[in-house]
């Protein structure tokens, strides 16, 4: 696996993407609160580039009227059919059939847990080596 | 939710010679600046609109009854031009985004400039006539893969027929626009004279979902979300289709070409065995229809399929298409807006090449009449 120097740290702000091509490879870079993130460029439902979607947060509800915005800036919602994905790990965040099941488990149990969709972007390991920005494929 | 991730069509993916050249049923255009339209307005209605603005039957001026969740009301975030103006404003940006990677061998232009449902109908005709002209001379004229719609206004059947009657030599038209929900159900006689030009002539109807409308958005009134805005467009197109079978618009008129655009179609096949059976029992109170109802909706009309069903079970949707027919499904991306549906991945299901063809491109070559 070889590292790849992507950016510098202070090029990118809070919330904000970039667009890198590594090996060959579209790669979708975020900046969340400080910490840097990699996904594939590519929304696994019909392909939009992720980069150009906004970072978003999380709304959810146990029940009607009853609102909680969370996650701020941790999620990036697909320019296109506006599937959210969690930029730390890729993963879908919005089947809503499931996700409304599983919320009725979370109101029980604890709050803030939520259900896995069936998608899952690709995620590449980032670090920081001085004041870069490091991708390692 | 569709459980495939992925997959993509190899058989549009190719370059060159096996690919397969697509047309794209649902493609709109918009001006660069909210007073493009005026140079091809007579100074009379320039100024009207100046002074008076464009009402409609919905309830504010100058907005969407359901403003939408991405700048510029709906549209994908990655469609706006970089020269500038909305998203399908820029023929160029069009062209290197959409026709050219895609493979887009025709696209059929639907205009969304709601000419159709002006209040004052002159008014309405006289914007109907400067949307023909406007594409004629931005989109069609410059790049011949797009079609025109010929925009009329249906409530006043004269003017529509006007407006038909001077366009109709143009073939850069593909077919007459109207929006669905019209003042009266879309099967009784005032729009007759219109569906009468239309098989005349062999030009389709098309119906293209609208926000705009000349009645609420459902028979309960207004609904609350855009959500369900989204999905009010399928009734209102059943609404249509159900009328104009009943109203024996295709007995009268049995050439006649509907296409219902972007309001689903995988409640066509419910429909249809409902209708039948319905039908059956009581067809001595409209014995003007001849035949089942399924009947008429296999001739007649055609569905494009954006946005497109997505069943949980990915086979499901197979099921789908060959219900409703994939002689009667027509390809579409809806493009530029939020739900665009990408023909390389918008279909992941095994259709047989015939199948595909036909889909993506052969049933709307036999609509639209295209070379």
């Amino acid at each position: 696996m070889a590292r790849h120097v992507i950016a510098k740290v202070d090029e990118l702000d809070i919330g904000k993407s970039k667009l890198v091509k590594v090996a060959g490879r579209d790669i979708a870079l975020f900046n969340v609160k400080g910490e840097f993130f990699a996904i594939a460029n590519r929304c696994p439902h019909e392909g939009a580039d992720l980069c150009r979607g906004q970072v978003v947060g999380l709304a959810e509800s146990d029940e009607p009227g009853k609102v909680r915005m969370t996650r701020h800036g941790e999620l990036i919602r697909c320019p296109w059919h506006g599937w959210e994905f969690d930029i730390r790990t890729g993963k879908s965040w919005c089947d809503p059939a499931r996700t409304r099941v599983k919320s009725f488990d979370v109101s029980v149990a604890k709050g803030g847990a939520l259900t896995e969709g069936p998608y899952q972007a690709e995620t590449f390991p980032v670090s920081i080596d001085e004041d870069y920005v490091v991708v390692e494929i | 939710m569709n459980q495939a991730v992925l997959e993509k069509d190899t058989t549009l993916e190719k370059e060159g010679e096996a690919r397969l050249g697509i047309v794209d049923c649902d493609i709109h255009p918009a001006f660069g600046s909210p007073t493009e339209l005026a140079k091809f307005l007579p100074l009379r209605w320039r100024d009207h609109l100046a002074d008076y603005g464009q009402r409609s039957a919905n309830p504010v001026v100058g907005t969407l009854p359901y403003p939408r969740m991405t700048p510029g009301n709906g549209m994908r975030r990655d469609a706006w031009p970089p020269n500038g103006g909305p998203p399908a404003s820029d023929l160029a940006y069009l062209q290197e985004q959409l026709l050219d990677p895609l493979g887009i061998e025709y696209g059929i232009l639907q205009p969304l400039a709601a000419g159709s449902s002006t209040l004052n109908q002159e008014l309405g005709a006289a914007m109907c006539a400067a949307v023909n002209d406007w594409q004629l001379d931005k989109w069609t004229g410059p790049d011949p893969r797009l079609k025109a719609s010929i925009c009329v206004t249906q409530e006043d059947a004269t003017a529509a027929l006007a407006e038909i009657e001077a366009r109709i030599g143009d073939r850069s038209f593909a077919q007459i626009a109207i929006p669905p929900r019209t003042i009266e159900p879309a099967g009784r006689r005032r729009y007759w004279p219109i569906y009468e030009a239309a098989e005349h002539y062999d030009m389709p109807i098309g119906m293209h979902s609208a926000a705009y409308g000349q009645h609420t958005n459902s028979g309960a009134g207004w609904l609350n979300f855009y959500i369900e805005e989204h999905y009010a467009f399928s009734h209102s197109l059943q609404s249509v289709v159900t009328s104009m079978v009943f109203e024996g618009v295709f007995e009268r008129f049995p050439k006649l070409k509907l296409v219902v655009v972007e309001g689903g179609f995988a409640w066509a096949a419910p429909l249809m065995w409902r209708l039948d059976k319905q039908w059956e029992r009581m067809r001595s109170e409209v014995p003007h229809v001849k035949r089942p109802p399924s009947e008429y909706i296999r001739e007649n009309v055609w569905f494009t399929t954006q946005p497109i069903e997505e069943p949980e079970n990915n086979r499901h949707l197979l099921d789908t298409l060959r219900w409703v027919g994939t002689d009667r499904l027509m390809f579409s991306t809806d493009y530029p807006h939020w739900d665009f549906d990408d023909p390389r991945y918008a279909f992941k299901v095994p259709l047989s090449p015939t199948e595909r063809a036909r889909i993506f491109r052969d049933n709307a070559k036999s609509v639209y009449r295209l070379p």
